[in-house]
């Protein structure tokens, strides 16, 4: 009995230090992206892997996405004989959480595993410790254009991914079950507000964080080789969706 | 120039350095050998201030590096040079541009100066016309001169070398242990060389330390190394497997 509560405390305490660690580790890379100089060169391939990189990913999900709306949405709509209003429908699902939710969730699958896997790579091959031997952050170097790079990429993904799924429910809604080309897209004119665009926007950014976060921290505190790669690279993939998960959650009940 | 005093390394409850003791004098090439798995690394990491003692002292001209962080530290560690087990080259750059990311970070020079110095030091390791190559493209023996030549374009006062030599064939073995002789010689510098190469590092190193159980179980030349009275080192230096067995076969 005695032992049982002591692992569930060891458990506790383990839980409290690493997201104490965690937090330390956010901070020094916030303090290391607004401290110049900034690696514009790094920054730049980041931009370009992160965001340039995953936009077939998001077109080809967003597109998906917006269609399935399109039908789902539509059926439900006509047994209340509101079908016209499928377009604020699909626009409002898309642009307040499915479009940077689920745009957030490729980009982790896509770019945020690929991250942890490199610095993780960098890491067990000493080139981490080769930057610290030349007194060099690796925080500067890895870190911040890595986190500077998901703030830019993934609202703008994010809007990419919200565009591309309201044309998608618009081939469907439109094309293939009549609704009025004029109704889709005045109705989204009509109920899309400013505030709907920038809290979808402000989830992208935040989820960016997220994900840039625990996947740079996973891959810097990678450990034993290939092994340590693969344990890292899944934890980071896991613990970055269930975190958008958790903090969509959390921001939707002080935005609605 | 480093004075390593009463040094404790644990990890995990498991004690790695026990109380290591040595001294490294200015412009010396001074070993550091032993079995595997007995903390030689570890002990070269503490030299940088990469990992932090438990207790102890690791003092440069005087100041603890163990106790030093931030800018201190940085500075202190720019005085170093470290060659790493591997090489830690930068997969995603050529050997050029690894070479010179340390010039085009830490210094001012023009593009022009920096081509020039890189093409020279790649020149003095016998890297001539392969900068342009990818780490993964060369062999282990080029990766680790290609690092060494990233340490030696910032003209370090005091080079670690942690196990150079692992992995090469004895040609290689030859030719690093030669370089780090060279580089002493050229640049002046002090180096630490962390190495299970016997006897090869008895011509290199103008005096030994050997690590067992966590502590310098002697420091002293190649001369009264290879002559110790102490069973283990025997055993280490005339390389008889523990327990023996040579001994027996007899």
């Amino acid at each position: 009995m005695f032992s049982f509560f002591q692992s569930i405390g060891a458990y506790t305490i383990g839980g409290v230090r690493k997201t104490g660690h965690m937090t330390v580790f956010l901070g020094t890379t916030l303090y290391w992206t607004v401290r110049p100089p900034l690696k514009v060169g790094r920054l730049l391939r980041q931009i370009s892997f992160t965001g340039a990189k995953s936009v077939p990913l998001i077109v080809l999900t967003g597109g998906f996405t917006g269609m399935i709306l399109g039908l789902q949405v539509y059926y439900t709509l006509r047994k209340f004989g509101a079908d016209a209003y499928l377009g604020p429908a699909v626009a409002l699902s898309l642009i307040r959480e499915l479009g940077p939710v689920l745009s957030a969730l490729m980009i982790t699958g896509r770019a945020g595993s690929a991250i942890a896997a490199e610095i993780g790579i960098m890491r067990i091959t000493e080139q981490v410790d080769a930057l610290e031997s030349m007194s060099l952050s690796p925080f500067r170097y890895l870190m911040a254009p890595n986190l500077l790079a998901g703030i830019i990429a993934f609202p703008l993904l994010g809007s990419i991914f919200n565009v591309v799924g309201i044309y998608g429910g618009y081939i469907v809604g439109v094309k293939l079950l009549g609704v009025s080309s004029g109704t889709y897209f005045s109705g989204i004119q009509d109920f899309i507000e400013f505030n709907d665009i920038t809290d979808g926007l402000i989830k992208s950014l935040s989820f960016g964080v997220i994900m840039i976060w625990i996947c740079t921290y996973e891959g810097y505190y990678t450990r034993h080789g290939a092994e340590g790669v693969s344990k890292a690279t899944t934890t980071a993939v896991v613990m970055s969706s269930i975190l958008v998960l958790v903090w969509d959650y959390f921001l939707n009940s002080v935005m609605v | 120039m480093i004075e390593v005093k009463g040094l404790y390394k644990s990890f995990n409850g498991q004690e790695v350095l026990k109380g290591v003791d040595f001294s490294v004098d200015k412009g010396e090439i001074f070993a550091v050998i032993g079995k595997s798995g007995e903390g030689k690394s570890v002990l070269l990491k503490h030299l940088l201030g990469l990992l932090k003692p438990d207790s102890g002292q690791v003092l440069v001209d005087g100041e603890d590096m163990s106790a030093l962080s931030g800018p201190a530290l940085y500075k202190l560690r720019d005085r170093f040079g470290y060659l790493f087990q591997g090489g830690a080259l930068f997969d995603s750059m050529s050997i050029f541009d690894n070479v010179a990311f340390p010039l085009r970070e830490k210094t001012k020079l023009k593009p022009k100066e920096v081509t020039e110095r890189v093409e020279d030091e790649l020149a003095k390791v016998g890297l001539s016309g392969v900068g342009h190559k990818f780490p993964a493209e060369v062999s282990g023996g080029m990766k680790k001169r290609a690092a060494f030549a990233r340490v030696l374009v910032m003209r370090p006062e005091i080079v670690l070398f942690d196990e150079p030599t692992t992995g090469l064939d004895p040609i290689l073995v030859d030719s690093v242990h030669n370089l780090i002789v060279w580089g002493q010689k050229e640049y002046g510098y002090t180096a630490v060389v962390v190495s299970h190469e016997i006897p090869e590092i008895f011509g290199v190193a103008g005096r030994l330390a050997f690590l067992s159980g966590g502590v310098m179980l002697q420091v002293g030349t190649p001369e009264q190394i290879r002559n110790s009275d102490i069973p283990i080192i025997k055993r280490f230096v005339r390389a008889t497997p523990e327990g023996g067995f040579l001994d027996e076969q007899a």
